[in-house]
């Protein structure tokens, strides 16, 4: 299987990029741990954390997935658009959650 | 409009960008996730930038400070609903061999985020100085 490797390596960037993603993400969501913690420990404050601490596990799973799928095989399916929709609706459920620790 | 509905309905029901049709080189998918990645980074770069003006930003007025993180959040929010939406177009783009769709929008972000990192500068001198 390794022997028909694509030479653009183009599965492995892939695999890097939602690496990459959820980086972003997991300081996304730390800074808003963060602001949420900030004013002390309420039933808010806890409710918020929790959400964002839940938001970014959800995205984890995602893009562990994708990225176990993109290592499975050399030319992988593409990309599942409910996956994709599921991705971005993290991140603004974590902009939802943002804007209401702000205000 | 309803181009944005009839796209909108396929990020829910993703059997329908698969009957249109032929399936392109797997790598020209997988470019597409990538550009789709890229642009969900940038949202969550803007969203964390907005939790960071909150933050690290304590001296700023009420006003100013939630209205620089409410825009830079809205700003995310736009930019991952638009990258589900671009990555949608180019997939059907690809499947029926047409030219992929362009788009103002990486213009637009542009401005946005010039004019809110002029806004920035404006604000934290002016918020040093009182």
């Amino acid at each position: 299987m390794s022997g028909d490797r694509d030479p653009g390596l183009q599965p492995e960037r892939t695999r890097l990029a939602w690496r990459r993603t959820t980086l972003s993400g997991t300081v996304a969501a730390v800074l808003g741990m963060k602001a949420a913690l900030h004013g002390g420990a309420s039933a808010p404050a806890i409710a918020a954390c929790v959400a964002c601490g839940g938001l970014w596990l959800g995205f984890l799973v995602l893009a562990h997935q994708r990225i176990r799928v993109l290592a499975s095989t050399t030319a992988p399916p593409a990309l599942h658009p409910r996956r994709a929709t599921a991705a971005a609706l993290c991140t603004v459920a974590l902009a939802v959650c943002a804007a209401a620790l702000v205000i | 409009m309803s181009e944005f509905v009839r796209n909108v309905r396929l990020w829910f029901a993703p059997e329908g960008v698969r009957q249109e049709g032929v399936t392109p080189d797997y790598r020209f998918s997988l470019a597409n996730e990538r550009t789709f990645l890229a642009w969900l980074r940038t949202a969550l770069a803007l969203i964390g930038g907005g939790f960071a003006v909150d933050q690290f930003l304590p001296d700023l007025r009420w006003g100013w400070r939630v209205g620089l993180a409410l825009a830079l959040l809205a700003a995310g929010v736009l930019c991952s609903l638009r990258a589900v939406n671009h990555w949608v177009r180019c997939e059907r783009a690809m499947r029926r061999g047409e030219d992929l769709p362009v788009s103002r929008f990486p213009a637009l972000l542009g401005v946005v985020v010039a004019v809110v990192a002029v806004a920035m500068v404006v604000v934290v001198l002016v918020g040093w100085e009182g």
